[in-house]
């Protein structure tokens, strides 16, 4: 059999080419950009014409998928688990209006926050929406669950989620493929107004959604990836979801484990099966990455008595990534360790490269700055809010996609001018500009820039939708021309750059200020590329 | 068979590189394998590690436990003391003795080494001038990856045809440098050994 060596994001972007996909839609966020990536350079993808450009964020990117589904063809989107907060309200409506086509909507997780602001848990998403969750624990069943959950998808008319965590997605391992099979043709909804949330159409397709559920619990009952394995000793019944059967395993080495085991890899999660378990043993232990989702569920209000035992109660810390050692002291072993690490050894933080513009635009503003009181600059997210930390400490926030400049208007409406915008040019495509239009409507006093590197920089150089638009955009939305200023972030021009900020932090209306440099990372590449086709 | 090993550096050091060689020569004996890595912002010059399990039966987690890692390796010095929670009694360290210097509170070298000398099995060379005198400062990495080979429980034929196969597409000339920084590491760790 042909095994290939996939991490987690490739498997899934393998199992959905395998599985007839016909298009994916993705804005990159760590730890998910890889699948998109993935398709994107597949062959295979190119000559069956897969559909796999970015999108510019992942609520579009949502609703083109459900448009595609909508026409009878599969389509997945994915997303890192913040970008599911942005396209919460079509991915709720998606579970009302159901699929068509088999519709898969990836979140990956970053329990641990290792590149993140949160670590939400989207289990908690699926179970809002109603729908089934599938978790892989390792490589092969991510590869395998994305045809099952088009499958899924397609018998019942319903979304499919599949959850991923950055162990999963970053982590490689050998996958065995299956044949390839063909996408679908297009054939329309059966009702047309399937798709029609109209309240009177809504009520309805709700009421079947809620009628389902029993089937989707009967589906996890017998679901090739829900597993239970029984062990003599009752004593202690363990539940572990996705990847943390893995870390139960580590723990004996002979892969014999005398409790019984309740392995989860679809929700909701398998009642029969559990309260097999909960029937059985005496006291049970649930292992799951992210948030206490099955045991808060187990625990209820009045768990009769039954122990439970997991996140909530100490026995697992409750916050951050688990691992091998967490189990072993979760189960009463003996835990490993080998040596501390020396006092000499100090942080090494992610910083901005040599050559870097932000670091050139940043010097400038803040030396525009310098007359003002400290605190004044709302950021964002992307390489420069980096920017936050020594050296240049130059922005005061970083929340979500976009909130720089509303939060920078918000400030500004209290009173606090001048307020400024730092924001890049992808992030400003992806959520910045309907925030530039409160700000100009109500003409507030700030001053935004949009820091222009060409590219989306920190999840390693992907198309930012917006390049080459960015100003038109701006005048569009109304800011006066005469406010819109292009700078060039060099050391070399920063006396001027510095001049153009002071102006325009001196303008009590919206004015935007464009640092256009290429990434330096970029330019390396696209030399690089250059070179080989030389 | 059995090896679990930690891979340390600096963002763009090259572990990846060496988890892609020794994850391909395992493949080809008919290994299983698991490696997790890192992408996203931890990436931006910032310290990473790699996890790297090979083992003849199956492997259960991606993540290898505190204690229980057969050797670390490294690209830069003070990394390799960052992972020492993972390393076994009986375990080894394999790293670099050039610094890679970006921030400005770097500790003192000499220390630092003294630390790494202080574990009971360890290689340290430099890596770095190495692979200037192979050709290229590009392949200190895989230089470091040529003074573990004697501990990876695999033949060097077998590290020799993988850095063939994964660097085959940039042509002879890069496969040659590498397979030169990768001897130059196995002669050095022979003569420490």
């Amino acid at each position: 059999m042909q095994k290939l060596l996939l991490l987690g994001d490739e498997a899934l972007a393998q199992g959905a080419l395998d599985a007839g996909l016909s298009g994916i839609y993705a804005y990159p966020g760590t730890p998910s950009t890889e699948i998109t990536e993935f398709v994107q350079h597949s062959e295979y993808a190119r000559e069956h014409k897969i559909h796999s450009n970015w999108s510019t964020n992942e609520k579009t990117a949502m609703e083109a998928a459900l448009g595609m589904s909508y026409t009878g063809k599969r389509a997945m989107v994915c997303m890192k688990h913040v970008g599911l907060n942005v396209a919460a309200d079509p991915f709720i409506n998606s579970s009302i209006t159901g699929a068509n086509g088999g519709l898969i909507v990836v979140s990956a997780d970053d329990p641990s926050m290792h590149s993140s602001q949160n670590e939400q848990d989207s289990r908690v998403y699926g179970k809002f929406a109603l729908i089934p969750i599938l978790e892989p624990g390792n490589q092969q069943e991510a590869y395998d669950m994305v045809r099952y959950g088009f499958d899924f998808s397609e018998k019942y008319h319903v979304p499919v989620l599949i959850r991923m965590t950055t162990r999963m997605a970053h982590s490689r391992s050998g996958v065995a493929l299956k044949p390839p099979r063909k996408q679908n043709e297009i054939q329309m909804p059966k009702d047309l107004r399937q798709f029609v949330l109209l309240p009177a159409i809504a009520k309805k397709r709700y009421k079947k959604l809620l009628q389902d559920q029993p089937a989707f619990i009967q589906e996890s009952e017998i679901s090739p990836f829900n597993k239970y394995i029984d062990g003599s000793d009752k004593s202690l019944g363990i539940i572990v979801c996705g990847l943390t059967f893995n870390y139960l395993m580590e723990n004996f080495p002979d892969r014999k484990i005398p409790f019984p085991v309740l392995k989860i890899g679809q929700y909701p999660i398998p009642r029969g099966l559990v309260e097999r378990m909960a029937n059985d043993c005496k006291e049970l232990l649930v292992i799951e990455d992210g948030y206490p989702v099955v045991e808060e569920l187990l625990k209820g209000y009045t768990s009769h008595g039954l122990k439970v035992k997991g996140r909530l109660d100490g026995t697992l810390p409750r916050d951050g990534e688990l691992n091998p050692n967490l189990v072993a002291v979760a189960l009463g072993f003996k835990d490993t360790f080998g040596s501390a690490v020396p006092e000499l050894v100090v942080g090494r933080p992610p910083q901005l490269c040599s050559g870097c513009p932000h670091i050139d635009s940043y010097l400038a503003l803040n030396e525009a700055m310098s007359e003002f009181s400290k605190g004044r600059v709302f950021a964002d997210i992307g390489c420069y809010t980096l920017g936050a930390l020594k050296p240049l400490e130059a922005i005061n926030s970083c929340v979500d996609m976009g909130a720089s400049i509303t939060m920078a208007k918000g400030a500004a409406d209290a009173g606090l001018v001048p307020a400024v915008a730092v924001i890049g040019d992808s992030t400003f495509t992806h959520s910045g500009m309907t925030g530039l239009l409160d700000a100009v409507n109500d003409k507030s006093p700030i001053t935004v820039l949009i820091l222009d590197n060409g590219t989306t920089a920190m999840t390693g150089g992907q198309d930012s939708p917006g390049h080459g638009k960015i100003e038109n955009i701006c005048k569009g939305v109304g800011v006066e021309e005469a406010h819109i200023r292009i700078i060039k972030p060099l050391k070399k021009h920063h006396e001027e750059n510095v001049q153009i900020m002071k102006e325009e932090l001196n303008y009590s209306g919206v004015s935007v200020i464009i640092p256009r440099r290429e990434c330096v990372v970029a330019v390396n590449k696209r030399m690089r590329e250059k070179f080989k086709n030389k | 068979m059995k090896k679990d090993i930690i891979l340390a550096g600096v963002g763009g050091q090259g572990i990846i590189s060496i988890a892609s060689i020794i994850g391909f020569a395992a493949l080809e004996q008919g290994m299983y394998l698991k490696q997790s890595e890192v992408h996203g912002m931890s990436q931006r010059g910032g310290d990473v590690m790699s996890n790297l399990r090979i083992s003849e039966q199956e492997i259960a987690s991606d993540l290898i436990p505190f204690g229980q890692a057969d050797m670390i390796i490294s690209i830069e010095p003070m990394e390799s003391l960052r992972y020492l929670p993972y390393l076994s009694q009986e375990g080894w360290v394999i790293t670099n003795t050039q610094p890679f210097n970006n921030i400005p509170n770097y500790p003192d070298l000499d220390k630092v080494i003294a630390e790494i000398v202080n574990i009971p099995h360890h290689i340290v060379l430099d890596a770095d001038t190495a692979a200037k005198e192979t050709g290229s400062p590009k392949v200190a990495n895989i230089v470091i990856l040529g003074a573990a080979s004697p501990f990876l429980g695999m033949t060097y034929e077998k590290l020799e045809n993988a850095i063939r196969h994964i660097f085959g597409r940039k042509g002879e000339e890069v496969i040659e440098l590498n397979l030169k920084a990768l001897k130059a590491g196995r002669v050095f760790a022979e003569k420490q050994m």
